[in-house]
């Protein structure tokens, strides 16, 4: 993880297109400038991260299952819940399921997990726009590899 | 029609917290009810899973920005549920 360029996701390691399931795993760092300000002697991952964590890991689904087409875009959040504490050097992993691909958008859940204890939870709504150009779409393939995805094997 | 009306209306006043007896078949989802886009998306949601459908967002988006079609076709609640009963029975048929 790189907090500060919001790079949550370290990969992917399992990845169900069929069953519209994805597990992402991260680590967080034990040293970020994130911690300088949340807070000051006391470093604590935000929650809002927690929550870009869920939405990173349930929007790379999003794309497999529609094959590339666009970039999933983070238009709602619902039933959020931050559970507990997630401190510097913590294992997170991260649930991720599509419970609807409508036309357009799509509906996920996720949860979190440090050190196999529950942390995050929420409902997340994704409005798929176009990619805004090509080099947009080698930019996703270059990223997809860095965490375990083929964006060419899925891509439509 | 009307249990289709009903159902959609049921949803509108729950998913945006509008009063049920406002909501009429001549009501416009955008111009009288004040329904946003994000909004709309949870309302499709719910109609989705309700008929075991897929209402065709982009596809109407399209038709709107293109001219094609007015957001009347789409959006007042009577055209909607004639969209959706037509979906249905395409599913069924």
């Amino acid at each position: 993880m790189r907090l500060e360029y919001f790079q949550m996701i370290d990969r992917f390691v399992e990845l169900k297109p069929d069953e519209r399931k994805i597990k992402a795993l991260c680590k967080v760092p034990m040293e970020s400038p994130v911690f300088e300000g949340h807070f000051p002697g006391f470093p604590l991952m935000p929650g809002v991260l927690l929550i870009e964590c869920m939405a990173q890991t349930t929007g790379w689904l999003v794309s497999v299952i529609t094959g590339f087409v666009g970039l999933p875009l983070l238009v709602g959040v619902k039933e959020a819940k931050i559970k507990g504490i997630v401190s510097p050097g913590a294992e997170l992993t991260f649930d991720g399921a599509i419970i609807h691909e409508g036309s357009g958008y799509a509906i996920a859940e996720a949860k979190g997990y440090s050190n196999g204890k529950p942390v995050c939870e929420a409902r997340l709504t994704f409005s798929l726009t176009p990619y805004p150009n090509e080099e947009f779409r080698k930019i996703m393939i270059e990223m997809g590899h860095k965490v375990g995805i083929s964006v060419e094997e899925y891509s439509k | 029609m009307s249990s289709t009306f009903d159902t959609v209306a049921n949803i509108i006043a729950e998913t945006c917290d509008i009063p049920r007896d406002t909501i009429t078949p001549d009501s416009h989802a955008i111009d009288d009810l004040g329904i946003d886009s994000l909004d709309f998306l949870d309302i499709a949601f719910a109609i989705d899973k309700a008929f075991g459908i897929k209402l065709p967002l982009e596809q109407w988006t399209q038709e709107v920005n293109e001219g094609k079609a007015t957001t009347e076709e789409y959006f007042v609640l009577k055209n909607l549920c004639a969209r959706i009963d037509g979906l249905v029975a395409a599913k069924n048929a």
